[in-house]
């Protein structure tokens, strides 16, 4: 079974990234860049110019409608950037983001924590048949969201929901209720969702860090009489910064730009309990005419979604020295 | 504690992890497969009905909706994997003016969101007149597959002997043949990974379809699922058929290629 050899997102390491191949090729940037030839554009051309009609096109054009007030029918009204004060201003727009951070903590942090707890235990004993976990694990990762919010539904279903069922078998049908429904619980139920369909990846992806990190660093901190608590927090931990910040880029990124969960689940609803960006950018642009909004706040996500990963990689980095 | 007493934690939860991802999984199936006459309720066994099955196709058109996917899928896969390899190979062995530059592009277009194109890509569709086409889901999926396409096959190739390359030309062969013949044979298996990565990217795609179509026969499988769970509020049994329907053709690939999945997914692949 491979695991990366070097484990970073593209964003960031960029360049860096070379997943190991089965050819078992070296890190290969230390070598020179390849030979000079022209015909390099040739090749180039077509990708960059599906790339550029599709994505950089559009983004310019994303800007461009974000200085409008428009309804998409009429002529629009010029307003420089206030639709981008209101992204700050704007109650509905600010508590979108607030629910946005709340998964934040459900779609990242939850994930991989149970990550790292797998991770600290696996340090210190070998189990069989890890690939069969792995490829359960990660099954929820490969199932279309729509499905995934479809059979969630039906589990938070008040009337004949799997969960409601649950608690009234084991004696708490009194905490049975409309999950979904219900002001406080919304957010976090459409939040457990996330951390069912990303705990696998965290856990495959920290269980992978964990086998690599060299058995002499353990042997080390227990001939100094580490425990298991405090071998986790000298070796375990800092040797998966890597792995941990991959983790948190991929799902933080997720929580963000969550839209098919909510749409199907929620609407947003009950009232904007569960409004998010990604809603939001939907709802302004198709349902409420306010393309010009919708454009601003697309953009405005993808400057988060940036700062976000740069940041978290950074601090990774910067960990490691 | 005795290393014994961790061996058992482990397992403990490995296992209750194991079985907590694939318990809705098993309960939507057992769902799908209800007898219809019965109340219907979430994840409960009652015998194994796979007319059900039959009677979604037909009362959801799941057909219309599994073609239209089939359709959008394998032409933004197949042109995406075509045009990633040869800017790959370009960004991977070649040297040029610019391309450090370019390739910067490339990596920005990874991370910018659906959420952000969206809106401008319905209007400029719109004025095209070509919103409720396969063109409008097709597009700009092909766009946003290849930034992470390329990304993907210049690390490949990144990786390969310089040596290699360097006997091909020395053979007289043309940049042309030693990527065809020399390079891309060994370069299967990473292209076989780009490849269930985009196609599950691919067929999982909401948002864009959400827009652009409104044509029922244009409706790839998530949406038509979606709009059945509107206009199906009664019938469970059918439901988590359709959903069972809409799932499987990914979950059938993972099954048989799940190294591919599992090692592209770790290296922290996203798309756009």
């Amino acid at each position: 079974m491979s695991a990366p050899a070097s484990i970073s997102p593209p964003a960031l390491a960029g360049a860096e990234a070379a997943p190991d191949w089965p050819l078992g090729g070296t890190r290969s940037d230390a070598r020179p860049p390849g030979e000079p030839r022209r015909v390099g554009y040739l090749y180039l051309l077509p990708a960059f110019a599906v790339f550029a009609a599709f994505v950089l096109v559009p983004l310019g054009h994303a800007f461009w409608l974000s200085l409008w007030e428009w309804d998409g029918v009429s002529p629009g009204t010029w307003v420089g950037l206030d639709n981008y004060s209101d992204v700050v201003s704007d109650p509905a727009l600010r508590r979108a983001f607030m629910h946005a951070l709340v998964l934040i903590v459900f779609y990242a942090l939850l994930p991989v924590a149970i990550g790292l707890l797998l991770a600290g235990l696996l340090a210190r004993v070998r189990v069989r048949g890890l690939a069969f976990f792995r490829t359960v694990l990660f099954l929820p990762q490969v199932v279309a969201m729509v499905v995934v919010a479809v059979m969630w539904r039906m589990i938070y279903d008040p009337q004949n929901g799997a969960l409601n069922e649950l608690l009234r078998t084991v004696g708490l049908g009194s905490l049975a209720q409309s999950w979904l429904g219900d002001f406080d619980l919304a957010l976090p139920a459409v939040g457990l969702v996330g951390t069912w369909v990303w705990y696998g990846l965290a856990m495959v992806l920290l269980t992978a860090g964990v086998q690599k990190i060299p058995p002499s660093l353990f042997d080390a901190a227990r001939v100094d009489g580490a425990g298991m608590v405090r071998e986790f927090f000298a070796v375990t931990l800092p040797a998966l910064r890597g792995e941990i910040a991959v983790a948190l880029t991929l799902t933080t990124i997720a929580a963000l730009r969550n839209f098919d969960l909510v749409y199907i689940t929620t609407k947003g609803g009950p009232g904007d309990a569960t409004s998010v960006p990604a809603f939001q950018v939907y709802s302004r642009a198709f349902e409420s005419g306010q393309v010009g909004s919708a454009a601003a706040l697309g953009l405005s996500l993808t400057a988060v979604i940036f700062a976000i990963s740069f940041t978290i990689n950074r601090i990774a980095e910067r960990g490691g020295r | 504690m005795t290393s014994r007493r961790e061996l058992s934690l482990t397992y403990a939860i490995l296992g209750v992890f194991s079985l907590i991802a694939v318990l809705p999984i098993v309960g939507i199936v057992f769902t799908a497969v209800q007898d219809q006459g019965e109340l219907a309720a979430f994840g409960t066994f009652q015998g194994v009905h796979l007319d059900n099955f039959a009677d979604a196709w037909r009362d959801g058109n799941f057909g219309s909706y599994l073609r239209s996917s089939a359709i959008v899928t394998v032409s933004v896969v197949a042109i995406s994997v075509l045009l990633s390899i040869l800017a790959g190979y370009a960004f991977g062995l070649m040297r040029f003016r610019g391309a450090q530059v370019l390739f910067y592009v490339f990596l920005l277009g990874l991370m910018v969101p659906t959420e952000a194109m969206i809106v401008p890509l319905y209007y400029d569709f719109r004025d095209l007149g070509l919103t409720d086409t396969y063109w409008a889901l097709i597009l700009p999926q092909i766009g946003t597959s290849v930034a992470f396409g390329t990304f993907w096959m210049r690390a490949y190739f990144r990786t390969v002997p310089r040596s290699l390359v360097e006997a091909a030309r020395l053979d007289g062969a043309s940049s042309w043949f030693t990527l065809w013949r020399v390079l891309l044979p060994l370069a299967r298996p990473a292209v076989l990974t780009m490849t269930v990565l985009l196609f599950m990217w691919t067929w999982n795609e909401f948002l864009l379809a959400l827009v652009m179509v409104t044509d029922e026969g244009l409706r790839t499988a998530p949406l038509g699922l979606s709009f059945f769970q509107g206009r199906n509020q009664t019938n469970l049994t059918l439901l988590a058929a359709g959903a069972v329907i809409v799932a499987t053709p990914v979950v059938v690939l993972y099954v048989f290629l799940q190294r591919h999945f599992i090692r592209g997914m770790l290296s922290g692949a996203v798309k756009g």
